[in-house]
Formats: structure tokens, C-alpha cells, sequence
């Protein structure tokens, strides 16, 4: 079975935005969730460099094991999902989150959360009919053979989706072209003794 | 010179200008100095790996930095705060599944347990001697309205509470999902809602029955015996006894603790960011445990485990021979009052009687 991910090229990502449109078209999201966002670091600098972010689907998704109504589950597909019949919206997924993915409407009083929304790789969600899955989850591009429209859409081809191998094949021939050798996620020529050390950096861990 | 080279050249060529009107004494060697470093770095860009080098922005310590600490940072969805990768989220996650959900339950059931052998061993704590049928007031029509309120309340969030941690791995195999739907949401709106009024009313209990648990001399002397469960004789007690004393502060501390870090988590809207909430979320999940862990005690007590103390909460009045055995010093301070307990209500004011707030009669 394919296992999804996301892979976003920092080296080709443009800030255009395209993908967060594109989801946001794709799917009807609600007025102010984003599912998709593009954060640049060192904006207008020669060190500018920018890179698109969404539920990255992990394989130990943090959300999943926080969840203290058991809502998310993961398909076939590797992809993470969740029940809005179930979500509460306490926000624990929030803080668990690496990467900000899951946001919640404000529909109550006190600031109380709405039903958690996040990126569902354009799966859809748990739903009795197509209308109720559209209405609650947006698209299900998955189910009609398609790929996420965010990464569809990437005018630089930057963001990237579908089955890890794959995704991994093309980034490692590109990496190639570009005659890295140390691969694009890396600094060249700084001295580090491994480059397979610099390329697996965990950035959740303290070094 | 090929495009590229003619590029990089104007690039350096631009800081020309400026350079020539801030310093025209050198503006001629200046000249040539920027034409040969131009020329220099086109000579650079000619080596593919230096190119590299120079075109593509490195993904060094100091990127890491900004990815977890979100400075130098812009980001297209329009009210985040968030950093590009939420390093504490791990933390958080791993502290409150390995550390708190399991030695919560070890806590909680532990005390169940415990308690449960201490009754089957030691049994319930009897009179000594025969009710005189004389009756003393001890708790007011307020106060004891303020504690059954107070206790439902806590009740409430402790099971909802109970239900947040641990439900998942009950009831939703158990009842399957549409109940459970129905059940955690409808816990966590109970849990959301009564919470800031359990804590308003225990700051208003706490002041009230403040007055009664100023620690002793004598309480120290009650804690060494054990609350009288280490040798045969019973330690001396005033209204109140070193145990409700104790279970009175942690309720004003670890109580308080709660009630504070439980506002945090209840009120996302005023931009607490969420470091701040899995901390409050950490120490409210330790101090409630805690708590509920301990208010087992203390049900058992006033309940099952002493005979003759669960009226005092209910009807208001205790047994002469109960307030002898249990609180000797305020029995000595209040015995002349004993008598028939009347069929109406006392007023307030009779109640909780201290030689301080008692009229003789």
C-alpha cells in the first residue's frame, strides 16, 4: 500500500501561495481556517527561504495519540483523518501538533473551540454521503484517483505529493542535478563530519 | 562573458554609486577595486559546487533557530503565531501519555484500593462509648449547603475530568461511537462550564471556613499519631481535626493551582499561546488528580469510615460522644450548648460556634 506524503522543495518554493489557494478552493474551507500556509524565513534577504506546510500526515502522529475522544485514524494510505462528529474541540491535538496543522473555528462563546479542521490530504472524511463528507471535510480527490490540488497546482513543481517512494525519487534526482553533495537540506562545505547526520536533523529534538 | 557573469558584475556594480559620492578621493581606485572583485566572484561562479555555494541559501544551525523559535518569520495564514515546527508540542505529548495519564490511574485507583483493604482490615471507626443523644450544632444551614454544592461540583469534574483522560479506552470500545460522541462531548461541556464556578465557590468556602484550620500545636502532635490510628489513645482535636486541616490547604493550594490553570485552558480567546496551555494543561491534569485522589479520603472518612460523622454534614448537629472522641478541645469549648436539637433551622450565626463567635447561653 502507498504510503502519502507531503514533500515540500525549499529550493523551489516561490511564496506564490498558489497551494494555499488552491485548497482552500479545492475544499470550501471556512472562512478563516487555512488549512495550507507558506512561512519565509529572513523575508527580502539573500538567506530568504520559503516552504509550504500542512498536516504532514506522520507516521506517529502526535494529534492521534493525544486525543482524548480517540477521533483520528489513519487510512490505508498513511493518511491521518479525523471524526468532526467526535472532535470536541479541546485543542490537545493543537499542542501536540508539530506543525500547527489543526485549527479551530471560533463559533462559540468564551472562545470556545468548533470542531477541529486541518488538512486531509484532500481524502475527505468520515461522512454518510458524498455531500455530508464535501460539506464537513471538503474534497476527496483520493477517491476519484487524483492527487491533493495544493501540490497539483504548484506552478514550481516545489510542493510535492503521493506515495513517499515516489515523492522521495524525485527529490533525490533533483537533489542529484543539483550537484549537492550533501543534498539540498544541508550546508555546503560547513564542516559537518556526516552529511547523513545534517539531512536526518530532528528539529523537534535539542541538539 | 556569458549572461550569468554580466548579471553577478551589474550586482556588484550597483554598490558603485554610492560608494563613489561618500568617497570621491577613491572613486577612481574604488572603481577598479569593485571591477576586479566582480570579476573575481565571476571567476568563483565558473566552479559549479562554489556556485552552489553562493545561490543556494544553506539550511544551517542558524535556519533551525528561526524554524523553532519563529523570528525572522513571515507567515501567510493571517493569525498565526505559530513557529514553523512546534518543538514543545513533543514534550507536552510525551509528559502527559507516559508520565501523568499512567501514574494519575496509579494515583487514583491506588487510593480506591487502598482504602478498600484499610476498610475490609480496620473496619469502620466506632463510637468508644453510647450516644448521650445529646446533640452539639457543628455545621450551619450555609455551610453545609456550601460543601454538598461545593461537592457536587467537584464530583462532576472529577468524573468528566476522569472521563477527558481515560474515557477513550473505556467507553468508546465499550459503547462504540455515536455514544461516545455524545458522551465526551457532552463531558467536556460540563467540564468547560461548571469549572470557573466550582472555582469562585471554593475561594468563597475556603474564606469561610478559613477561621477553623489555622494549624495548631496540636495538629502536629494529631499527625504524629497518625489521626489517632498509632497507639491507643486519641490525639487532641479542635473543630477542626489535622486531617480536615490538611485536606483545607490543599484545597486553598493545589485546589487553587487548578482552578487558575483550568481558566487558561478554558478561555483560549486571549492569545495565550500554546506553550502556555500545555503547560496549564500539565499541572492542572497533576493537581487534579491529586486531588481526586485524596477526596477519596476524605469521603471515606466523612461517610463509611466514622461513625457519626456523616450527620454533622447532613443534619447539621453531632452526637455529644462524637464531638468527645473526634474533637475533644471543641467539645470542651462548646459542651454547655448541647442539647435537644431543635426542630427549626438555627440561624447562621449560632453555627460553626468557636468560643470567638459564640454568645454564651
Amino acid at each position: 500500500m502507498a504510503q502519502m506524503k507531503f514533500m515540500c522543495d525549499a529550493e523551489r518554493c516561490i511564496e506564490c501561495n498558489g497551494c494555499v489557494t488552491a485548497c482552500k478552493n479545492a475544499n470550501e474551507v471556512e472562512w478563516g481556517i487555512q488549512r495550507r500556509r507558506v512561512v519565509t524565513l529572513n523575508d527580502g534577504e539573500p538567506s530568504e527561504v520559503s516552504i509550504s506546510v500542512a498536516c504532514m500526515h506522520c507516521d506517529d502522529a502526535p494529534c492521534m495519540a493525544v486525543c482524548p475522544t480517540d477521533c483520528f485514524y489513519k487510512t490505508d494510505d498513511g493518511i491521518v483523518l479525523h471524526d468532526k462528529d467526535l472532535c470536541i474541540g479541546c485543542g490537545y491535538c493543537l499542542y501536540a501538533c508539530p506543525f500547527g496543522a489543526p485549527q479551530f473555528p471560533q463559533q462559540d462563546a468564551f472562545g470556545e473551540r468548533g470542531k477541529m479542521d486541518k488538512c486531509t490530504f484532500c481524502a475527505g472524511g468520515p461522512a454518510d454521503s458524498p455531500e455530508e463528507e464535501y460539506e464537513k471535510y471538503g474534497a476527496n480527490r483520493i477517491a476519484e484517483g487524483k492527487l491533493p490540488l495544493c501540490a497539483e497546482m504548484c506552478s514550481t513543481k516545489a510542493l510535492l505529493a503521493g506515495d513517499a517512494q515516489t515523492v522521495a525519487d524525485i527529490f533525490r534526482e533533483r537533489v542529484v542535478r543539483r550537484g549537492h553533495k550533501d543534498g539540498a537540506w544541508s550546508a555546503i562545505g560547513n564542516g559537518s563530519p556526516s552529511a547523513i547526520d545534517a539531512m536526518a536533523y530532528d528539529a523537534t529534538q535539542d541538539q | 562573458m556569458n549572461m550569468r557573469d554580466v548579471l553577478s558584475w551589474l550586482g556588484q556594480g550597483f554598490r558603485l554609486p554610492r560608494l563613489a559620492i561618500a568617497l570621491p578621493g577613491i572613486a577612481l581606485p574604488g572603481l577598479l577595486l569593485l571591477v576586479a572583485l566582480a570579476f573575481g566572484s565571476a571567476a568563483l561562479a565558473a566552479d559549479p559546487n562554489a556556485e552552489i555555494a553562493v545561490a543556494v541559501p544553506a539550511a544551517d544551525a542558524d535556519t533551525w533557530r528561526q524554524v523553532k523559535d519563529g523570528e525572522s518569520f513571515i507567515d501567510t495564514r493571517h493569525d498565526s503565531t505559530y513557529s514553523l515546527i512546534n518543538q514543545s508540542g513533543e514534550t507536552w505529548r510525551q509528559w502527559r501519555n507516559k508520565w501523568v495519564s499512567p501514574f494519575g490511574l496509579v494515583a487514583v485507583g491506588g487510593m480506591l484500593v487502598m482504602i478498600t483493604i484499610f476498610y475490609l482490615i480496620v473496619g469502620r471507626s466506632q463510637l468508644d462509648e453510647p450516644r448521650t443523644g445529646r446533640k452539639l450544632l457543628r455545621w450551619s444551614v450555609l455551610s453545609r449547603a456550601l460543601h454538598w454544592t461545593l461537592a457536587t461540583l467537584f464530583l462532576i469534574l472529577a468524573l468528566t475530568g476522569l472521563n477527558i483522560l481515560y474515557g477513550k479506552f473505556v467507553f468508546k470500545p465499550l459503547f462504540g461511537d455515536a455514544v461516545w460522541a455524545a458522551m465526551i462531548s457532552g463531558t467536556k461541556f460540563l467540564h468547560n462550564y461548571i469549572g470557573p464556578f466550582f472555582g469562585i465557590l471554593l475561594i468563597f468556602v475556603l474564606a469561610k471556613f478559613l477561621k477553623h484550620n489555622w494549624i495548631k500545636r496540636h495538629d502536629i502532635e494529631w499527625f504524629k499519631q497518625g489521626g489517632g490510628m498509632i497507639g491507643d489513645k486519641h490525639p487532641d482535636a479542635g473543630f477542626a481535626n489535622g486531617g480536615e486541616k490538611a485536606w483545607f490547604w490543599m484545597l486553598a493550594t493545589a485546589g487553587m493551582v487548578v482552578f487558575a490553570s483550568g481558566l487558561v485552558l478554558d478561555f483560549p480567546n486571549f492569545d495565550q499561546s500554546r506553550d502556555t496551555m500545555q503547560w496549564a494543561n500539565i499541572i492542572h491534569a497533576v493537581g487534579a488528580l491529586i486531588l481526586t485522589a485524596v477526596s477519596f479520603g476524605h469521603i471515606y472518612i466523612g461517610t463509611l469510615g466514622t461513625e457519626g460523622a456523616l450527620e454533622g454534614m447532613t443534619t447539621g448537629y453531632v452526637d455529644e460522644t462524637w464531638a468527645k472522641q473526634h474533637h475533644n478541645l471543641w467539645y470542651e469549648e462548646v459542651k454547655d450548648q448541647a442539647g435537644e436539637a431543635p426542630a427549626a433551622q438555627p440561624h447562621d450565626d449560632q453555627a460553626d460556634s468557636t468560643p470567638s463567635s459564640s454568645s454564651p447561653s
